[in-house]
């Protein structure tokens, strides 16, 4: 890269420098317990992977610029400077062996919250121009076609006719006023349209009002992942225009973890204001028409299942008990990994691993930690809410050939709807 | 008078001010140089308020989590171990008390003697414990720098020259003593401007921990 690029990359850096970040870098005494809460530490047992060292471009630059000893250091040339050379030997540390699971921030014996600063560490590394392939390439389709995978509204127009001649429902399309706008990842579309056809049935059972956009149906921010506000903010306001355009009161991320923190929690930030709509998860949205007594549901799934709670979801957003809820509407046998909620392991491909092919080996690798998670209560299946998890689930355990489905937590709850 | 009396009457008097002085000036500007940094407004509808989460992370993130407990065991105790020593020894001895009541005016009951004396060696324990962990643990290796061992050895050099000071295993005592607060005094000036600022920071990265999380309606 070249010097520009670099000198963009710092500035990015000193840009993201706040007094959270300041005070969790001068409090750091390299205990190294935050890579006893990393999986991927954990399968390797490589300290190269331990969560605060990830973070050495955006601490050198806070040293050496927000520090009185990094000033004064500075004056004798003494600091550790940032060089294109670090942020090419950083960039498998940050995007690779990261999925920003937030375990680190949670265990971090001096509060160091590592994943917001990784978040951060992420927008250098994305304008020195150090990012994977293969998040350059979604971002890039995102922007152009509105999805990352480079799903067009035809697509999905041709699951909408499956969902309403297999249904005998209409999908709405367009309904201005309605209570819901729904969004959908394009992954979920193209790996599990059945989702669709649940919150269909689901919402017709409960007398819900909603809608799809043809101006928008992405929920997913390849801006948020790659580290780089300008595309997150162009793919954030495409929903926040579509949700305005048809007066809706409220959005619903879909199964879909970093799509509900990228809307819910980063969006308002990107665009800069708040939302005149509310934004839910599916699953809240699901547990609240539960509470209100809106789904009457029959039967129960008798086989012992357990539970994987998407980061995203629970840890970052604290929809923890919602899912519960609801799973207890439906399963007599169900049964939580021993790590869950909060302190519950990533699948290992979040926070732009999937799309990033240079770490699929890593990737699996990582994924040993839920293999042995779900190993030690031995389900008969596994219920998840998000769909990058759900695939990931699915190839980690064919790979390691343990016959265990997994399945979408709103699909299962559209199973047993009672009949109208 | 004699050359190690002087030495004590050096220590407790011009170099100690000075040490008081870059340990209070320092640590000003360092706590002035995070806060004034401040945070962007969030626009994003909170779940819930960011004090008490903030405060409660204060208080929990002093205790691992089971799972931690379990992978990190040793690591978690020998931290508890000599933090906890090393806090006891400062403010349940009774000379140290009567030195803070010297200069604050405030006094609270001590320790008995051979208890801090035991606490001490534990402290004492514990931190060539952390010691050897940091030297051969791949992880610590591979994150520890300079300042890791410079950090180390300030701290314990201070707890160490005060259990050769209470045990007379240093003589004259005047020397013995002059030592343990030239200790003090290193110790006071390398603070702000190394990691020990953690002292009074963690407090700080844990608030922000909480109210980020707290916001969301997670814990932390």
């Amino acid at each position: 890269m070249s010097e520009l690029s670099l000198q963009r990359g710092i500035a990015a850096l000193r840009a993201e420098i706040d007094a959270p970040v300041a005070a969790f870098f001068s409090s750091c005494v390299h205990c190294g317990l935050c890579a006893e809460a990393c999986l991927f530490y954990q399968e390797t047992r490589d300290p190269q992977y331990t969560p605060i060292k990830k973070l050495e471009p955006l601490r050198r630059v806070w040293q050496a610029e927000f520090t009185l000893f990094g000033r004064l250091k500075g004056l004798f040339g003494l600091n550790k400077k940032v060089t294109d050379e670090l942020l090419a030997e950083w960039e498998p540390l940050l995007y690779d062996s990261c999925t920003m699971c937030a375990r680190c921030s949670m265990v971090c014996p001096v509060g160091n919250d590592i994943q917001y600063m990784i978040r951060k560490t992420r927008e250098g590394m994305a304008a020195s121009g150090h990012v994977p392939e293969g998040l350059v390439t979604a971002a890039g389709r995102a922007v152009r076609t509105g999805s990352p995978m480079g799903l067009q509204w035809k697509t999905l127009q041709v699951q909408i006719d499956h969902v309403e001649s297999s249904s005998g429902l209409t999908v709405p399309i367009d309904q201005k006023g309605v209570d819901y706008l729904v969004m959908l990842s394009s992954m979920e579309v193209i790996n599990f349209p059945e989702y669709l056809e649940a919150i269909t049935k689901i919402f017709d059972h409960a007398g819900v009002t909603w809608t799809l956009s043809t101006d928008c149906f992405e929920a997913t921010n390849a801006g948020i992942q790659i580290g780089n506000k300008d595309i997150g903010r162009v793919l954030v306001q495409r929903i926040y225009d579509a949700a305005v355009k048809l007066k809706v009161k409220n959005v619903i991320s879909p199964e879909c973890g970093h799509a509900y923190t990228a809307v819910r929690w980063e969006g308002p930030n990107l665009i800069g204001k708040p939302y005149p709509f509310r934004v839910f998860h599916i699953i809240e949205v699901l547990d609240e028409l539960r509470a209100s007594g809106r789904i009457k549901t029959e039967g129960k799934e008798d086989d012992r299942l357990s539970m994987h709670d998407p980061c995203n979801l629970a840890r970052k957003s604290g929809v923890i008990q919602q899912q519960r809820n609801l799973m207890d509407l439906v399963a007599d046998n169900f049964v939580d990994l021993k790590e869950h909620g909060r302190y519950q392991w990533c699948c290992g491909a979040g926070g732009g691993v999937s799309s990033n092919e240079r770490a699929a080996e890593l990737k699996m690798t990582a994924f040993k930690r839920k293999k042995a998670q779900i190993e030690e209560v031995a389900p008969e299946r596994m219920v998840t809410m998000c769909a990058t998890c759900r695939t990931q689930l699915e190839e980690g355990l064919e790979e390691f050939n343990m016959d265990i489905p997994v399945v979408g937590l709103t699909e299962m709850i559209a199973e047993h709807l009672v009949d109208k | 008078m004699s050359d190690s009396m002087e030495f004590l009457l050096f220590t407790k008097g011009t170099l100690f001010n000075w040490a008081l002085a870059i340990f209070a000036l320092g640590m000003l500007a360092r706590l002035v140089e995070i806060f004034w940094l401040g945070r962007a407004p969030n626009y994003a509808e909170a779940r819930a308020g960011q004090w008490g989460p903030g405060l409660r992370t204060v208080f929990t993130r002093s205790f691992a989590d089971p799972g931690t407990f379990k992978r990190s065991g040793f690591d978690v105790l020998v931290g508890w171990v000599w933090h906890l020593g090393f806090i006891i020894v400062l403010f349940l001895f009774i000379p140290h008390i009567e030195l803070i009541k010297s200069v604050f005016g405030v006094a609270w009951p001590g320790l008995p003697n051979p208890v801090i004396d035991a606490i001490s060696a534990l402290t004492l324990a514990g931190l060539v414990a952390a010691l050897v962990h940091r030297l051969t643990h791949p992880v610590k290796k591979h994150l520890s720098d300079f300042e890791d061992y410079l950090t180390w050895a300030v701290t314990f050099l201070v707890v160490l020259t005060g259990y050769v000071a209470y045990h007379r295993l240093i003589n004259p005592y005047p020397l013995a003593l002059g030592l343990h607060i030239l200790s003090v005094e290193i110790f006071l000036v390398v603070l702000p401007f190394t990691k020990l600022t953690h002292m009074f920071t963690a407090f700080i990265a844990r608030w922000y921990n909480g109210a980020i999380f707290g916001r969301k309606g997670v814990q932390s």
